[in-house]
């Protein structure tokens, strides 16, 4: 294969060796369609590396330059839609590392470098390798949401791998105190830049570790932040390597990092279970307020007593009604009901008899003196007189029944006389 | 203490405190639980007041040991 180089003419042309026959003649459409077809199928997502000449941006909005060495000159775009995320400006002479497709255009006849990344050269090398390393990482599942762990809610002891000359420190122990001030920290203090500064900064992962498995499960750490303060980013690079990555990906106590670059995210943050843009913030992350919570569990108690005492009244409510409820099942109190009902009808009995009898009476009465007017006594007052015969004693209605001689006794309205008859009529 | 985490306590509680405030448990149950209730809510101030300030730097000494030495407060910053 060219690749390595394309400016050898000859054999480039010796390639293609499955021609049909040489009688075979191409119409331009096919030979550049099949041109097409191989370059753009052998230079895909290549890295180049040059210096910008012709640097020009076309009036639609795309960047059009050629990148050139000592021996070579290759055509470049950067089409409109990659160009925001080129973080410096592009010009002529500078040196520069592009990744992209070769592209042919047929209406041309040429072929082109379409750029989608471009980075200036030296700081450029970081970055390609940056990229190279995150998509290799990222392939491996170091970045999977689904192997980060949760950060405790109120860690006992907290690990934090850093300068004990940087600001970081500082800034981590200041929040730490305002928040939740009688918390345990262990500093493992390590190089965050410069040559070493990487492996220290794995190690310090891996030696927490261990430390916390000796001492758990009574004085384990349950959090880490590591970090560092702001920087450029090659201070900050050694959050970027693999080694450290590598160490946040093994650990088994949470990590949360503390890179103090707010924009970019390195590879660090990337694997950390957590991230935070500054040191102070993941120290804010890392703990609570202790205030807050003192606030929450007495807001909890005050509502579990309200709760509670709702219960109490409600349930007491109930057992009012139910006592009013058996008392009506009492038998005495049924027993006392029915003995009220009966006093009751005996009095009306009572009172009706009465009244019944005080009837009876005034009809006798009546009846009395009525029997009194009708009385023969009575008759014999106005001066009727009744006779009997003696001895026999029966009134007499008929003088035919007597004869003269007879003793007679007749009764008068005051006294009796006693006759004998002398004649009958 | 060490062992019991603070929230997961803390969510046993809450979930006391929603559970009485609904209201409809048997008065035993929800006595029951309101001691749950208070003992739990100790258990946190407990853990709130038992923390310790200390600040400590770790090393690992050349025999491969751990050695835990306090912060000298001068030396950094």
């Amino acid at each position: 294969m060219p690749r390595n180089h394309p400016d050898n003419s000859a054999e480039l042309f010796a390639l293609p060796e499955k021609r049909p026959s040489p009688r075979h003649i191409y119409s331009v459409s096919e030979v550049t369609h099949d041109i097409k077809g191989i370059l753009e199928n052998t230079f895909r997502e290549i890295w180049v590396e040059g210096e910008i000449s012709n640097f020009k941006p076309s009036s639609s909005g795309h960047y059009f330059f050629s990148l050139k060495d000592e021996n070579a000159l290759l055509n470049a775009v950067i089409f409109s839609r990659n160009i925001q995320e080129i973080k410096f400006k592009p010009e002529d002479g500078i040196k520069v590392v592009c990744c992209g497709n070769i592209g042919v255009y047929p209406p041309h006849g040429g072929y082109r470098l379409i750029v989608e990344k471009i980075a200036p050269q030296g700081l450029g090398n970081l970055q390609l390798a940056l990229e190279q390393l995150k998509k290799k990482l990222e392939k491996e599942g170091l970045f999977s949401p689904a192997h980060k762990r949760l950060i405790p809610y109120l860690p006992q002891r907290i690990g934090i791998v850093t300068s004990l000359q940087g600001a970081a420190l500082h800034d981590i122990l200041k929040v730490l105190e305002r928040r939740f001030s009688d918390v345990e920290v262990i500093i493992y203090p390590v190089k965050v830049q410069g040559d070493g500064a990487k492996e220290e900064i794995a190690e310090a992962i891996n030696n927490l570790n261990q430390f916390s498995k000796q001492e758990a499960p009574s004085a384990g750490i349950d959090v880490l932040i590591v970090g560092r303060g702001g920087g450029s980013i090659e201070d900050l690079w050694a959050f970027n390597e693999e080694v450290v990555a590598r160490a946040i990906y093994n650990s088994k106590i949470p990590v949360i990092s503390a890179v103090g670059h707010e924009k970019d995210w390195t590879i660090a943050d990337l694997t950390a279970d957590l991230r935070a843009a500054t040191p102070s913030v993941a120290a804010e992350l890392a703990v609570p307020e202790k205030n807050d919570l003192l606030g929450k569990i007495e807001k909890l108690l005050d509502n579990m007593s309200l709760a509670i005492d709702h219960i109490l009244e409600d349930k007491e409510e109930d057992l009012a009604k139910s006592i009013d409820n058996l008392r009506l099942l009492n038998p005495l109190v049924r027993l006392k009901v029915y003995q009220e009902r009966i006093s009751g009808f005996v009095s009306q009995i009572i009172t009706r008899a009465r009244h019944l009898l005080e009837l009876k009476q005034a009809a006798l009465q009546e009846a009395v003196s009525r029997l009194g007017a009708l009385s023969p006594l009575n008759i014999l007052g106005r001066g009727y007189s009744i006779t009997f015969k003696l001895p026999e004693g029966v009134v007499l209605k008929d003088a035919r029944l007597l004869k003269a001689g007879d003793e007679l006794k007749t009764r008068l309205g005051k006294g009796e006389i006693f006759s004998k008859v002398t004649e009958v009529k | 203490m060490a062992e019991i985490k603070f929230e997961e306590v803390l969510k046993k509680l809450e979930k006391i405190v929603e559970d009485l405030e609904k209201g409809d448990l048997p008065l035993d149950e929800a006595l029951k639980k309101y001691q749950d209730g208070i003992e739990l809510s100790r258990l946190c101030a407990q853990r709130l007041d038992n923390a310790k300030k200390k600040i400590e730097v770790l090393a690992k000494t050349k025999l491969g040991e751990f050695e835990l030495k306090p912060l000298d407060e001068t030396k950094y910053s």
